[in-house]
């Protein structure tokens, strides 16, 4: 169904191949949550690896800082359409927080877990690999609260709300488990490239 | 399974499945030098809770094909239509072509309602504090709409910041709220005419003094105003886990 008078704003080619399928490109960072930042204090932060409900180890703020470091470069994607290229982040790998705890992901799934409550569930396979992090730093600097700090999950080649802010654990689960977002009509899987913005997409 | 976990998936909203319809524009009117209300007649009309919002899709004849999402100004009705109050913007693709392009008869693409959490109903209860910022008020507009259709005996305030009276939108509607429904106050700051003040700690308190102690806050608007809102009601007491907030910009 075509609109009358609507012809679009194409992107410049090298742009528009960088963008998945009805993103536009942004300069700014914008910040999109449920509700006020939560205050996390680096004191008493602590990072809790559990399957199931069973606890399999909890890092302090200081012994996470001591494991091996990741960065990353390149563009990230919003279900919200806005897309930003060439962003540098740096955190703790998946891969490498498995490797400290001791061990293998026990189940095929896992649901990232905040300091708001929220929640969303990522595959291990799209974490495994060097393809997650749990980031810390953003641009060089710690992360700022709006953006999530002091650390927030960071899966880039999903939508950007599996990047879970405030990261309090990640939670093994046996299925397939829909979070937050999920439950309220999002995808379960949310690649860009396929425009799997809801369930059903 | 534990009872714990099974009264967790009682509760459980059951996943929503979204598809696109074909919607008609029935009117479009300006209602700031900026703004136009877009009325829409489409099937997914009558279905939203206020605060929710809407995608539009427009395509262009070769198929190119864009969209954006937008507030539901208007709170369900029996007009099979919903209004929709779009800031058009220089760079702005979508809220463009309803700005300089849209007429009575263009159709377009829309699906929804989206976004659950942002949202009330009467049933939700009060006291209802509700701040926004700019176009930010659209979906606090609709739940000021519902407000008065099913639950005008709920307090509520809005705080409402803009940069002029000029620019402020359904300001009209929104001082005759005040003015006749008792419970209703609306509290406005411009920040770029009269003294230019931004909301502070001294009208929240004002705000929180009228209604007594809120059950449900709403903020929306750029994130300039919805961070700062937010941290002065937290240290005016209100209980994070009470606050909802939608941001745009930067």
């Amino acid at each position: 169904m075509e609109t009358r008078g609507f012809t679009g704003r194409r992107q410049p080619p090298e742009t528009g191949a960088r963008l998945p399928p009805g993103q536009y490109l942004t300069e700014d960072f914008p910040i999109l949550q449920i509700g006020p930042n939560p205050s996390v204090d680096l004191a008493t932060w602590q990072f809790t690896l559990r399957d199931g409900s069973r606890p399999i180890k909890t890092w302090s703020w200081e012994a996470m800082r001591a494991l091996p470091r990741t960065t990353w470069h390149g563009d990230i994607h919003c279900v919200t359409k806005w897309s930003k290229f060439d962003t540098d982040w740096e955190g703790v790998s998946f891969d490498d927080l498995l490797a400290d705890a001791g061990i293998s992901a026990p189940t095929d799934f896992l649901l990232a877990e905040s300091h708001d409550d929220y929640s969303t569930n990522i595959p291990v396979a799209d974490l495994v690999g060097g393809q997650a992090m749990i980031a810390t730093h953003y641009a060089g600097e710690p992360i700022h609260a709006d953006h999530g700090g002091p650390a927030r999950l960071f899966v880039p080649h999903l939508y950007f709300w599996k990047s879970a802010k405030w990261l309090k654990g990640l939670r093994f689960t046996k299925t397939d488990t829909a979070g937050y977002w999920e439950l309220r009509g999002y995808h379960m899987y949310g690649d860009p490239w396929r425009e799997q913005r809801y369930i059903g997409d | 399974m534990n009872s714990a976990t099974s009264a967790t998936e009682a509760a459980t909203p059951q996943p929503v499945v979204f598809h696109w319809y074909e919607a008609e524009v029935v009117a479009v009117e300006a209602v700031t030098a900026f703004v136009k209300s877009v009325r829409l007649r489409c099937p997914i009309a009558g279905r939203q809770r206020a605060g929710q919002h809407i995608d539009v899709r427009l395509t262009a004849p070769d198929g190119y094909r864009a969209s954006r999402s937008y507030s539901v100004a208007s709170v369900p009705d029996d007009s099979e239509s919903l209004e929709l109050l779009v800031q058009g913007l220089p760079e702005g693709e979508v809220s463009g072509w309803f700005l300089e392009t849209a007429e009575v008869g263009d159709l377009v693409e829309v699906r929804g309602p989206i976004g659950g959490s942002f949202s009330w109903d009467g049933a939700d209860g009060g006291p209802l504090l509700l701040a926004g910022g700019g176009s930010g008020v659209v979906p606090l507009l609709a739940m000021l709409r519902r407000r008065a259709q099913v639950a005008p005996d709920i307090p509520a305030a809005l705080i409402y910041s803009v940069r002029s009276r000029a620019e402020a939108i359904a300001l009209g509607e929104l001082e005759a709220r005040d003015r006749d429904e008792p419970g209703f106050s609306l509290f406005l700051r411009t920040t770029r005419e009269g003294e230019g003040r931004r909301i502070d700690a001294g009208l929240v308190q004002a705000a929180l003094d009228r209604i007594g102690a809120p059950t449900k806050v709403f903020l929306c608007g750029a994130n300039r105003f919805v961070s700062p809102a937010a941290d002065l009601l937290l240290a005016a007491g209100v209980p994070a886990g009470i606050v909802r907030t939608e941001r745009f910009g930067a």
